[in-house]
């Protein structure tokens, strides 16, 4: 009991902090992230976007988010987990090479969804799509139906989880969109270190939203989804390809 | 330092006769000249006076409180702290091993006497954060919530 | 017509002996097999991050598919009315039970956490084809139990027919589903397409048919029963229809795909240049698995036992076959991320995935076929399902006016 009342004061007080010091932004900034108690609703969709014309050689978002979510490999290419990974694209005709980093694109959509014999795989209200292990069996048929190879799949014993990162053997995983930091007000590793790190070339944000950075800037400009044939509607938009 | 006997006996009637074969050969096995050992588990408890609810509430029930509560935290993302499993394991590792696993582990022994299986370390880990990494908060959008 | 004469098998000798302690062996060879997949997880099999599915799926799949082709003889008996066909269909029945227990046990064997096998039965996504296919799978099992006693149970034959018309509707489906959890795939090309729910369909006739055979030409011999050349021939020319038809299946898949430019990829990877791929799908699918048996059972070469028996036999490698390359085939070759780039990492994007089959795999597999045969014979000593005599006599009562 106490504890959740020490919690409690402390998000309280966090909160006031930021009604202090908010004035001087702007307004949208002044909500607060959800209180731990309360529910995710479909009021919010979060997603990425992703400038590909800003993205280089470089593999800041990669070595955050496995460094943050305790993805280790075992020296095993073929069956080590990867969350995501950069891809290179090199068009057939002209040459041109880009590259991009990919993983689960958060769809409305999602197919790794449908077919879940358990619902194990399931969409959060919020739009992020996440694996519940503790009722996913390890069929791996979310990793037939996956178009953008965003599962892994955990193929040995695993140890040194992060604590808000579980992952075990036999069961299926994918990027969670960090959803452990976002639920704490906070933005998806990969962002963080592409942002700090890398080239500046990933938004995090609310898209439903109007006024939040992510939509003004799709708003803005030219953006794409991967598979687009498919229709998935993914939570996660590139720029440049 | 407590030790729990008769509650665990009568709680569980089936691993009964489990209990006292383990209890025979860890008495047989010690050699040490340990006080009385009584048939049962050891149970640390480190830190605190009271749990998050009553010892005896806490006894019965932990598992249907941690199943509520992941249920909640991983299709919601209710993230309240008494009931999540990570609380468990801060509150209850053993300082020493950091763990709530091995001999001694508040969660094992209790387990083991009992031979029901965890299942729960087969993903989560079993060891206390030590080293959370501060993360600076995010300041941009992505926290509007309810707008006015 | 003279009633049928159904007994069971004396199953004393040694032969009836060793034949359980061989499959035995390989039940157990599986059981050991799956412990140790499970013990040290799946990167000790060929399985991968890119061929998710492997050679226990290739099996799995095959036997299921199989099994609701087995019921098929019966079908012809009680829901078609053909009278040649009904001391056949009690066999046909225990055949498809058998083999459906023995494609699951593998599926369930292969998941990462089969002991959560529970959590299937309690959670349900009703838009997934598997949820669906764990209700048509466990209701196949009653369907063809009740219609079996309905068979068996001289009070109850009045509602064979139902119970046959009930049994093949559900197998019907059972078949379309199992054809759906590839058909329903969008992401990969080799799949995604509705033709393959009605070439499993197909495939499912064929499969059984020659299992069917077998079994049955080996139960009628070991058990020294008299098998007609009436009935035998009625069974020859039946998978020889079989087998056309799927070789037709086949080729509409091939010219759907062959047509659609976006697919052109994964033509060319299957039918030219897929290495072991191509090879299995021309040598074992194609002239094995179809231009063989049907030269066989369509000639004169159809006259001999032996022959035949190989063509079933073919069959049932081809239908493996088929499987390996609709499969694992189809998850090796790439999937397209953007079209007109081409995507590499170090996640083997845009690669032909390897897959080389492991033991362990193999004899999960193989555990499963016998499994389904060693209930087969347990089954034929226990309860009469072999009819007494299959002579030319007995199965046709038209026989001896035309002889």
């Amino acid at each position: 009991m106490s504890l959740s009342r020490r919690e409690f004061i402390g998000i309280g007080s966090a909160a006031a902090a930021g009604m202090a010091l908010a004035p001087g932004l702007r307004l949208i900034d002044l909500a607060q992230a959800r209180s731990p108690d309360e529910a995710v609703t479909s009021l919010q969709r979060w997603g990425l976007l992703i400038d590909i014309n800003k993205c280089h050689d470089c593999d800041a978002c990669v070595t955050a988010c496995h460094e943050e979510n305790g993805v280790h490999g075992h020296g095993r290419p073929t069956t080590d987990a990867q969350w995501i990974r950069k891809v290179t694209l090199k068009d057939q005709q002209t040459g041109h090479v880009q590259t991009l980093p990919l993983m689960c694109q958060h769809c409305e959509e999602p197919p790794c969804v449908d077919v879940c014999p358990t619902g194990a795989s399931f969409k959060r209200a919020d739009g992020i799509v996440l694996v519940d292990k503790h009722i996913c069996i390890g069929c791996r048929y979310c990793m037939m139906a996956c178009p953008y190879k965003a599962r892994s799949f955990v193929h040995e014993d695993t140890t040194d989880q992060k604590p808000h990162a579980p992952r075990g053997k036999g069961t299926v995983e994918s990027c969670t969109l960090c959803v452990h930091r976002v639920d704490a007000g906070k933005i998806p590793a990969c962002v963080e270190a592409c942002n700090k790190d890398g080239n500046k070339a990933m938004v995090f944000g609310d898209l439903k939203d109007r006024s939040s950075d992510i939509s003004q800037q799709l708003a803005a400009g030219p953006s794409t989804q991967l598979r687009p044939d498919l229709n998935l509607n993914t939570g996660v938009r590139y720029r440049g390809i | 330092m407590r030790r729990i006997t008769k509650h665990l006996l009568w709680m569980f009637p089936a691993a009964l006769a489990a209990g006292l074969l383990s209890a025979m050969v860890s008495i047989a096995a010690d050699t040490s000249g340990a006080k009385s050992a009584p048939i049962g588990p050891t149970v640390k408890i480190h830190r605190g006076e009271q749990c998050v609810e009553p010892t005896e509430d806490m006894r019965r029930n932990h598992m249907q409180h941690i199943l509520h509560q992941r249920d909640k935290t991983v299709h919601q993302g209710i993230r309240t702290k008494p009931h999540s499993l990570t609380n468990c394991v801060d509150c209850h590792a053993d300082p020493k091993t950091n763990s709530v696993l091995g001999q001694e582990g508040f969660c094992s022994s209790c387990h083991e006497f009992a031979s029901v299986k965890i299942d729960c370390f087969s993903c989560h880990t079993d060891k206390r954060d030590k080293n959370a990494v501060a993360v600076a908060p995010f300041k941009g959008t992505a926290t509007s919530g309810r707008k006015p | 017509m003279a009633q049928a004469h159904f007994d069971t098998m004396e199953g004393r000798g040694w032969g009836f002996y060793f034949l359980l302690a061989i499959l035995g062996g390989f039940i157990v060879a599986a059981g050991l097999a799956a412990l140790y997949m499970e013990h040290n997880g799946h990167w000790v099999t060929g399985m991968s991050n890119q061929i998710v599915w492997g050679t226990p799926h290739v099996f799995a799949v095959f036997l299921i598919v199989a099994a609701s082709g087995a019921l098929n003889v019966a079908s012809i008996a009680s829901v078609f009315g053909r009278q040649l066909y009904k001391p056949l269909a009690r066999l046909s029945g225990l055949l498809a039970i058998a083999l459906l227990a023995g494609g699951l046990i593998v599926l369930v064997l292969d998941l990462g956490r089969p002991d959560r096998l529970i959590e299937a039965m309690l959670y349900y996504n009703f838009k997934s084809i598997f949820a669906w296919n764990i209700f048509l799978y466990i209701g196949f099992f009653a369907v063809v139990v009740v219609y079996l006693w309905m068979m068996m149970e001289r009070r109850m034959n009045d509602f064979t027919k139902p119970a046959g018309v009930f049994a093949f509707l559900w197998r019907l489906t059972l078949t379309t589903g199992t054809g759906s959890i590839f058909g329903f795939l969008v992401a990969r090309d080799a799949y995604d397409t509705a033709v393959i729910a009605p070439m499993f369909i197909i495939m499912s006739f064929s499969y059984g048919l020659a299992i069917f055979m077998i079994v049955l030409l080996a139960a009628m011999r070991w058990t020294e029963r008299e098998l007609g050349d009436v009935v035998f021939g009625r069974l020859r020319n039946l998978l020889g229809v079989f087998v056309a038809a799927v070789l037709y299946f086949v080729v509409v898949y091939h010219l759907t795909n062959l047509y659609i430019t976006q697919r052109h990829g994964i033509e060319g990877f299957i039918l030219l240049h897929g290495g072991v791929y191509t090879q299995m799908f021309w040598i074992g699918q194609i002239i094995l698995g179809s231009v063989i048996p049907l030269v066989i059972l369509f000639s004169r070469l159809g006259k001999s036992r032996t022959l035949v028996g190989l063509a079933a036999l073919l069959v049932i490698l081809g239908g493996l076959a088929q499987m390996y390359v609709t499969i694992i085939g189809g998850q090796a070759y790439p999937m397209p991320l953007v079209p007109g780039k081409d995507a590499s990492s170090s996640f083997f994007d845009g690669v032909v995935a390897s897959y080389v089959p492991s033991l362990p795999e193999a004899m999960l597999g193989i555990g499963g076929i016998a499994l389904a045969l060693a209930l087969v014979v347990v089954a034929l000593k226990i309860l009469p399902f072999l009819p007494h005599s299959l002579s030319d006599a007995d199965a046709d009562p038209h026989f001896k006016s035309a002889a």
